[in-house]
């Protein structure tokens, strides 16, 4: 079965059928990812900024990761089910989208970026935790997750707009 | 809408002015402010709840509330300066579908209320609490900051559907 046969499965099915035709679920999920933006986003881009030495440079890097992490990845989980909501109203229009390829793709770069950064330079974080002395791997990865998720939000507005209808 | 005064006129100049028609007129120009516009709220809303969620004995316990909310001041009124700024000329450009949308002005009047609140009633009690336990006021605090910015966000999703 091609994707494509796949998408159109999914665009008849029961689920993005009614999500499609509701009058109050469809605007009601959308505005739950567009919120969460700042559960989600909100929480990462503090830590990127103070990975990047732009805010709270008198917090343990350590504290400021450890603490949001909870909330970042409760917000994570929102994005992704009202998300997913929201493709499965029109999976074929999506798919077909460059935006929405595109904010997938930069979704991917902002998780293989997270998990290096968990992996390398956050793993010995004892020895930079404290003070403007940030490791520049450590600087690169909040300045590429800023830069990632943004054009993740852009693209993710873009994609609401007609223009490849 | 019930308001003491017609403000229909001053929305159509509004509707008029160069910076609206431009917007208008523009088929990537409005999309490309509100990708800005929802940049900036994710700033806002991020800064917003790191410190209502310290208030209330949640997520960065490690630092006090006043010193949290001191750090993270720059950012709080940068990003409404960002919001402002996007916000302004998307309204210009749409300025009688506003007059004619509840979302709207649900929108304004919470934005009001959000912004007096911030800068006076909590922007007082985050500066005194320097202790690791917030009283219940704080926490109070938060839960009004937190419902008065929800408001705002989601208002201002709808003013696309109304």
């Amino acid at each position: 079965m091609s994707l494509q046969a796949v998408l159109e499965v999914l665009e008849a099915s029961g689920p993005s059928v009614a999500i499609r035709e509701s009058i109050l679920f469809y605007p009601l999920v959308e505005t739950t990812h567009v919120l969460t933006l700042c559960l989600f986003l909100g929480m990462t881009s503090t830590w990127d900024l103070r990975l990047a030495g732009c805010a709270l440079r008198s917090v343990p890097v350590s504290h400021v990761v450890n603490r949001l992490f909870p909330w970042a990845i409760a917000g994570f989980v929102v994005m992704v089910i009202s998300g997913g909501m929201l493709f499965l109203s029109g999976p074929v229009r999506a798919a077909d989208n460059p935006f929405f390829r595109v904010k997938m793709v930069m979704i991917a770069l902002a998780g293989i970026n997270a998990f290096v950064f968990h992996r390398t330079v956050f793993r010995w974080v004892e020895e930079w935790d404290e003070g403007d002395e940030i490791p520049r791997r450590a600087r690169l990865a909040g300045i590429l997750s800023l830069v990632l998720w943004a054009i993740v939000v852009i693209c993710g507005r873009m994609q609401a707009y007609n223009w490849f209808d | 809408m019930i308001l003491p005064v017609d403000l229909l006129p001053l929305f159509e100049w509004f509707e008029d002015t160069s910076v609206g028609v431009v917007i208008r007129e523009s088929l990537w120009l409005f999309p490309v402010i509100e990708c800005f516009h929802l940049l900036a709220l994710a700033m806002i809303g991020g800064n917003i709840l790191v410190v209502d969620l310290r208030l209330l004995g949640l997520g960065m316990r490690g630092q006090t509330a006043a010193a949290l909310a001191r750090s993270m001041h720059p950012w709080l009124v940068g990003g409404l300066a960002a919001m402002v700024a996007t916000g302004v000329p998307m309204f210009l450009s749409e300025a009688i579908k506003c007059y004619y949308s509840p979302p709207f002005w649900y929108k304004m009047g919470f934005f009001v209320l959000a912004l007096a609140f911030t800068f006076t009633v909590r922007k007082r009690f985050t500066a005194k609490a320097r202790a690791d336990r917030v009283p219940i006021q704080g926490k109070l605090i938060a839960l009004v900051s937190l419902g008065l910015w929800f408001t705002v966000g989601f208002s201002g999703r709808w003013i696309a559907f109304y």
